[in-house]
Parts: structure tokens; sequence; C-alpha cells
């Protein structure tokens, strides 16, 4: 028997529905069901799927090498364009990119699982530990890459191809980023995070240094001086405050912080999570937290959002998926009060919120939710230090169209630069990317080859 | 309700849906269930001469090829004739046929192209009831070996020969089944109507590798490491076995023979156009044998929701109405002209129409109109092949239109032609006659 206890307290749940709730919320297509999928799929002519995927997989070509029965190859087209795409085969929301673009959706609002048959194929290669990139000749270039997250296994993967040597700084225990610390733990899992950072780094010539954090261990500058090239893929380290009265208080938790102590969790029954719990906040983060304090065994999770279901950054499927696991989803209410008992959480009171012309507005009329946990999960913020006279903007990296920065031989991509999306496969194409014009920018470097008579 | 009783060459059927001789046919098990099923008659597997039978391999005796979700297009085999003995098969036919009276039972036989062989089996046949006889000249596998099956198909002269010994020793009507594996199709037909024959029945199986394993080397279905030629049937064969039908229907030399048509029927609709290339009756095998005699079910319902709705009575209502409308090439009206058109509102943007068209033929449909993914034809590239209709997933969503006359084809910048005229006529043929004044 669980309990419904107040207050935050772990194993809420018998031992074996911590296994059953946070088991593989989308289960890996077996054979059959890999070719049945894959029929499905029309071979379109430059394909919408393909452009609606941010590293441009070809998703036809790899869909109908499943078809034919080889999934080795498919895994294949999916790593030349996307070295993680076993993680966004698990973690993209291909409701909102690749499905959404599929064109079976027009005839009969049903895509092809373009998602589950990408796990499929690299499931398969990776199971089978086959390696499709060897790197070339050592260049002599030496190539630092901030942050072991997406953006940066992707550039550095990219980059050991060209035989650069890379070294990886992470300030984290464990390489992965988001990956292994920002994702619910129902959609990676059996360790698969760390599984994949081998697969990549298998490649050989790359380098980690754990526990290595930027501005306090050391400087953009510093790099730059040891390395032919830099790579910034950091994440994003900071939380946007509430700005309200009780925000300091026991039982008001960053989203973040839960669900990233939930993936380094084993078993899942040490994670203390309150009887009845408000999120607040509209993005993934929220659902990730609300969903998995559900599955945790909390009786009561709302979820609030000072916008409307329109404006809500998590996707449909999300939604639908928070509201199927039993949490409450909101709208326009925005947080005016912790309301505190014996100094420790006991509601939050809210103001309905409304738009006039086009601004949002508190309407003045405010209720209250009780709630012994309260996380906040209304946006990140790129926090860094170190990075000496770089330009930013809204508090982004500024960079170019292939991710090069103000300063000389500094790329960055993924989270913590202007106009990053917040997804896996976004970071990934910007490592990739950058990867590739900082070897471009090498090779422009390199004295002109004269001919021998 | 259309009455889709049928009568062929006096054989009646409460339908004109048969199972072909084959696998589904050996034994009275069988047929009693495709009795009970619906199905109207039945072509019992072949039967051999007296003695020991034949014998089979005991590995597998299919291969096939698949289509989306492995839905089976095309099956082989090369299982020979009835393994049973001869005696076993001829008393089961009798009681079946005393249990189902108003059902066809029709034997089909094959034995060795000797008069003595023919004349001992026939009279035993007849004993049992059956209502008429089908000459195997069609098995492409085993048993052509040996000088039998398609051995004598293919070779007009003795097809003629038995068909005629066989008129001579019994007063069942024979049906001449011909094999597919020839170069024209009414040489046989017409050697079989030379004999007397009362009526063809075609196709038999087309031979086949239907595929290689390819760890083994070795043809599909492999037995012990070796594979052999098959015969090739089921959906994919029905093209081939429609035009076959309509050679012999429209053949001034055969043009009345009673035909009975088989090969890849699946459907009601495959049904249909058999009858209407001049078929007076189908029969059924590969069909059966994936999905179970429960199909007939939904052929018969088919076939007579498709009569009713169109006013067709019964079936002499549609048998052969298509066969005039098949012509020669050189006769089709070169001034016909239509153009792909893109219904706008059912295409779903997946450019296959376009890449098919822009690689492969007549670079005629867009892919981007103002910088925007839409696909429409242009009218002045068009030749009307079609090809897109074909290749296009979503069903109407292409069409041929056809280009009224005196309105402009853009292509040829000259105005449509209300006239027929064929190739017979047209100016760049060496060969063209010129037309009556």
């Amino acid at each position: 028997m669980g309990t419904t206890q107040s207050g935050i307290l772990g194993g809420r749940l018998p031992l074996a529905d911590y296994e059953t709730n946070f088991s593989d919320l989308h289960p890996a297509l077996d054979r059959h069901e890999a070719l049945v999928a894959s029929d499905r799929c029309y071979f379109c002519h430059d394909a919408p799927c393909m452009t609606a995927c941010p590293t441009s997989i070809d998703i036809p070509l790899f869909i109908r090498q499943i078809s034919t029965g080889n999934p080795i190859g498919s895994a294949k087209t999916i790593f030349d364009q996307n070295i993680l795409g076993g993680m966004c085969a698990r973690v993209c929301p291909t409701e909102t990119l690749c499905e959404q673009a599929c064109v079976r959706n027009t005839a009969e609002e049903r895509p092809v699982e373009i998602g589950r048959l990408q796990r499929y194929a690299t499931d398969i290669a990776m199971k089978e530990n086959k390696q499709f990139y060897a790197r070339a000749a050592s260049s002599g270039q030496r190539v630092a890459v901030v942050g072991a997250g997406p953006a940066g296994l992707a550039c550095a993967h990219r980059l050991a191809i060209k035989g650069h040597e890379v070294v990886i700084y992470d300030a984290r225990e464990k390489s992965g980023g988001l990956n292994e610390y920002g994702i619910a733990a129902y959609k990676s899992v059996d360790d698969f995070a760390q599984s994949e950072v081998d697969y990549v780094l298998s490649i050989g010539g790359i380098e980690v240094r754990h526990g290595q954090a930027l501005g306090r261990d050391f400087s953009l500058a510093d790099l730059s001086e040891q390395y032919d090239a830099v790579f910034l893929g950091l994440g994003l380290a900071g939380v946007n405050a509430l700005r309200i009265e009780g925000e300091n208080a026991e039982g008001v938790d960053d989203a973040v912080d839960f669900i990233a102590a939930l993936r380094q969790s084993k078993t899942k029954a040490d994670i203390a999570v309150g009887r009845r719990i408000v999120v607040l906040g509209g993005g993934m983060t929220a659902i990730d937290a609300a969903v998995q304090a559900k599955l945790l065994g909390a009786e009561e999770v709302t979820i609030c959002y000072r916008r409307g279901k329109e404006h809500m950054n998590a996707s449909e499927f999300e939604q639908d998926l928070a509201a199927s696991k039993g949490v409450t989803i909101r709208h326009w209410l925005q947080p005016k009060r912790i309301a505190l008992k014996d100094d420790k959480v006991a509601g939050i009171e809210l103001e309905y919120t409304t738009l006039v012309d086009g601004k949002l507005t508190a309407t003045g009329e405010t209720g209250i939710i009780a709630a012994d946990q309260i996380f906040k999960a209304i946006g990140q913020t790129f926090e860094a230090s170190g990075l000496g006279s770089l330009a930013f903007e809204g508090g982004r990296i500024v960079v170019d169209a292939e991710g090069k920065t103000s300063l000389a031989n500094v790329w960055a991509g993924g989270d913590c630069v202007v106009g990053g999306e917040d997804l896996t496969v976004s970071a990934v194409a910007n490592g990739r990317d950058a990867a590739e014009a900082i070897n471009r920018a090498f090779a422009a470097a390199m004295p002109q080859a004269s001919a021998v008579a | 309700m259309a009455d889709l009783r049928n009568n062929f060459v006096g054989i009646k059927s409460p339908n004109p849906f048969w199972l072909a001789s084959a696998p589904p046919t050996d034994k009275a098990y069988n047929v009693e269930r495709a009795f009970k099923a619906g199905w109207g008659g039945v072509v019992w597997k072949t039967l051999g001469e007296e003695g020991p039978p034949v014998v089979n391999v005991n590995g597998p005796r299919y291969g096939a090829i698949w289509g989306a979700d492995r839905r089976l297009l095309g099956l082989n085999n090369i299982e020979l004739i009835t393994d049973r003995d001869l005696y076993v098969n001829l008393r089961e036919m009798k009681q079946v046929k005393m249990n189902w009276p108003d059902r066809a039972l029709i034997a089909s036989i094959m034995v060795p192209c000797e008069e003595e062989a023919w004349k001992a089996i026939l009279p035993l046949v007849e004993e049992t009831g059956a209502d008429g006889i089908e000459l195997n000249f069609g098995c492409p596998h085993g048993m052509s070996e040996r000088g039998m099956g398609a051995a004598v198909g293919q070779v007009p002269e003795y097809i003629e020969m038995v068909v005629r010994w066989c008129k001579q020793y019994t007063r069942m009507p024979v049906i001449t089944k011909l094999t597919p594996n020839i170069t024209d199709v009414r040489k046989p037909a017409r050697a079989a109507k030379a004999g007397g024959t009362d009526a063809v029945s075609l196709i038999n199986t087309i031979n086949s590798i239907v595929s290689v394993d390819l760890d083994n080397f070795a043809p599909n279905p492999t037995v012990g490491g070796k594979g052999t030629h098959g015969g090739y049937c089921g959906p994919a064969v029905k093209p081939i076995a429609l035009n076959m039908v309509a050679e012999i229907a429209r053949d001034p030399e055969t043009y009345g023979l009673p035909i009975s048509g088989i090969g890849g029927i699946t459907t009601w609709r495959d049904a249909a156009e058999f009858l209407v290339l001049g078929a007076g009756n189908v029969q059924v095998c590969t069909a059966a044998m994936t999905y179970g005699f429960k199909i007939v079910q939904e052929m018969i319902s088919g076939l007579s929701d498709w009569m009713d709705a169109k006013g067709h009575r019964n079936l002499d209502d549609i048998t052969g109405r298509a066969v005039q409308n098949v012509t020669d090439w050189q006769y089709l009206n070169l001034n016909y002209i239509a153009k792909a058109k893109i219904d706008q509102d059912s295409c779903i943007k997946c450019g296959r129409c376009h890449i098919a068209c822009e690689d492969t033929s007549h670079q005629a449909i867009t892919q981007f109109v103002n910088g925007v993914r839409h696909f429409e034809v242009m009218e002045d590239e068009c030749v009307g092949c079609n090809l897109c209709v074909n290749v296009c997933p979503v069903e109407n969503c292409i069409t041929m239109e056809e280009l009224p006359a005196g309105s402009m084809d853009q292509r040829t910048g000259k105005p449509v032609d209300p006239n027929y005229a064929n190739w017979t006529t047209h100016p760049n043929n060496p060969m063209a006659r010129q037309a009556a004044e």
C-alpha cells in the first residue's frame, strides 16, 4: 500500500509501482511492428518531414531501408545527420516536427511513426555497437568544447571524424547534459543517455573532463589560448525566479532539480514528493515535473499557467499525456503569493489573468490552491561567467548562421545561443554545423599546397 | 437482386465462382467446407492415372512475394497433382456430388499423352457423377518433365489430339485448361477448339522463380539446398491472365468459345473484369489459400451489388461486354487527348507525381508555385501518360481529363480534332493506308 499522507515524502508507492510507472513511455517497436509502420511511408519527394527535422535526417530513405530489411543502413542514414539520433528518437516532440509534417496527416490524421522507427533502427545499430565512422588522420588541430550535452557531443563527434583532437569540459559528473539530467525518466530508460555517450565517444580522439566549470575552473580566454578553436555548448544553469512572497520557503522547488534527481535515482522511491502539488509553467519542464510527481504517488497535481492553452510551449501530445496521468492543467492563472504554515508551503494564491490589447493583465480576482509542494518551471536562464568580451543579446550568445561568435575561433550552439530552441535535436544540428564551420576555418587557414612540377 | 446463377457449357452452379483445381480441392474435407462457405463449384485437384500416386516434396512447396503490410501479391508453388490414390479421390468425389447436387463438380485430369490412358480413366470419372472434366495441360513444374501438363499444352497438335480422345470417350463436357507459358495463347485455344473442346480455362500458373535465398544462394522455396521453378499465381498474374482471356475472346477463330477465367482473382471486381472480357465464369485459388473460403461471400455480394447498381440482371448481361473494346494499338484514336488534373483539395503533397514526371517522364508537374510546395500539371508539357495517376497514393486525387474537341491542346498548340484518326492513316506511318476519300 502507498500513502497519501501530507508533506513531502518518498516511498509513497509500493516498490513495484515505481517500475511500472517509470517504464518506457513508448516501448520499442519489434521487427514486425517496424515493418508494418515503415510500410506506411510514401517515400515522398523532397519530403516535408525531412524539411521539418532540424537535423534534416533523410527520413524517407531511412524508413525505406527499414522496410527492406536493412536497419543497419537505416541507422547510418540517421547518424550521418544526427549522431544523437537515438535520443532524439525518444525525446523529440515529433508531433510538432517530422510527424506533424507527414503527408499521412492530410489524408488520415495519422502520421507515419517516424520517431519510433528511428528508435528501432538506431537501437539495433547501437546494440550491435556498429560504428559507422572512423577518425581521419590526425590534423594536429585541437578544439575545446564546453558542455558535454547534445550540442557539445555532436560537435565533438563531427570534429573527431575530421581528425581534430577534442577536449570536452563539463561541470557535471556525467556527460550528456540535459539528455542525462533534464528529460523525464520514462523517456530514457535503461541508462540510455550514458550508453549513447559511450557510443558517440567510441570514435576516439575525444577526451571528456568532468567537474570543470567555465568561470570557476577555467575561462574562455584560457581555452582560446590553449586550443585552435573553441565551441561553447553550455546549457541554461539559471532558473527564473517567481519574485513573490514565500518563494524561499521549504517546499518551493525548481522543477529542473526535481527532474535531474529523478534521473539519477535508481528506484525513484527515494525521491520525495508532496501530496498536493502545484507546478508553475507551461513548457515541457512543467509537464515532465507534473507527470513524474503524479507517477511518484502525489495525490493532486495541478499545472498553473499564466496564459491560455494555445500559448503553452508544451506540445499537445505532452498536454494530453499529462491529462492521461491525472494532472490537471489550469490556464490564465499567475502566482501571487505562497501561503505558508509553520514556515512550510501550505498553498499558493493565484490571480486570474487575461489579455488586454494583447498584453497579459491581472484581473484582480484571486484564489488559493492547497499544496504542500510548489515546482517552479517558468523558464531557465543562461548564467555563465568567464566568457570575457563575448557578445550577448537578451542574455544569450550572439552567433552567425554557422555558429560563429563575436570572438575569433569561438563558436557556440544549443540553448546558450540567441534563437536556441530548447530542443535536443536543434542543439545537435548547431553542434554538427559548428564543427563543419570549424573544419572549414581550419582548412582555409592552411597554407595553400603548391603543385609539384 | 441480380441473378448470379451460372450455366457454363451446360454445367449449372448457383454462382460463377468455382475453386480451381489446386490444393484447396484435393479432398472431400476441403471441398465440403468450400461448399458450406458458398462456392458455386470446384474443380477437383488433378487426378493422375491408376497405380501408385505421385509424390510431393516434403519441404516447402510455396514461395511468395508481398506488398505493403505483407499483403500477398504473388504465390509460387511446386506441388504436383494429387498424391492420393485415384480410387480414394473418385469415391470422395461421388459422395460430395451426392451431398451437393446443386454445385458444380469438375474433375481435373492429367494422364500420359496416350489414348489408352485417357480411355481408361474417363469412365471411372464419369461414374462419380462429376459434371465435367478439365484437361490439365498447364502444370508448368514437375509433371511437365514427364511429358504431361504444360509439355502437352505447349504443343497445339497434342492438345487437339487429346481433346479429340476425350470427346470420343466421354459424354461429359470437356474444358481444356491452357498454359500461359507459350508465346501466343490463341494457338493452343484454336487447337482445343479444333479438337472439339466445349470450353477453355486459363490461365494455369506461370513459370517462375519467386525469390532467391541470398544466404544460401538458392531459389525459394528451397528444398534441401536447391530449388526449382514453380507455378506463379495470385494477384500479380491477373493482368497476364486478363490479356490472354481477351485474346481468345476476340480471336475470330475462337470467338464464342466458352472461357473459364482464372488468374489472380481476389475480389468481386477482379471476377467482374474477367467476365466482361469474355469469361463465362471464374476459378479462384490463391485468394482462398490466402484468406480462407469465406472470401467467396465478399465476391458474391460485391458482384451482385455492382450488377444491381448498374442494372445488369444476370451474367449473360455482362459476359463479354468489354471484348469489343479490346483492340490493336494501331486502331486507338490518336486525336483523343487527355491531360492530368490534380485535385488540390485531396492532394496530400507527397510529391510523388512530381518526381515521377520530373525524373522519368515529361517534366509536366510543378513542385513549387510562387515558392510554395504545390503540385500542378503544366498542360503545355503533359502528354497525358497517366503515370502520375498511377503513382499517386490517394485514389482519384489525380484524374485524366479529356480535352473536348475544338479546345486548344497547349502542348501542341493545335485545337483538338473531333475526328477519329489512328496510326494506320497517320502521315508518319510509312505503311499508312490512304483514308478513303
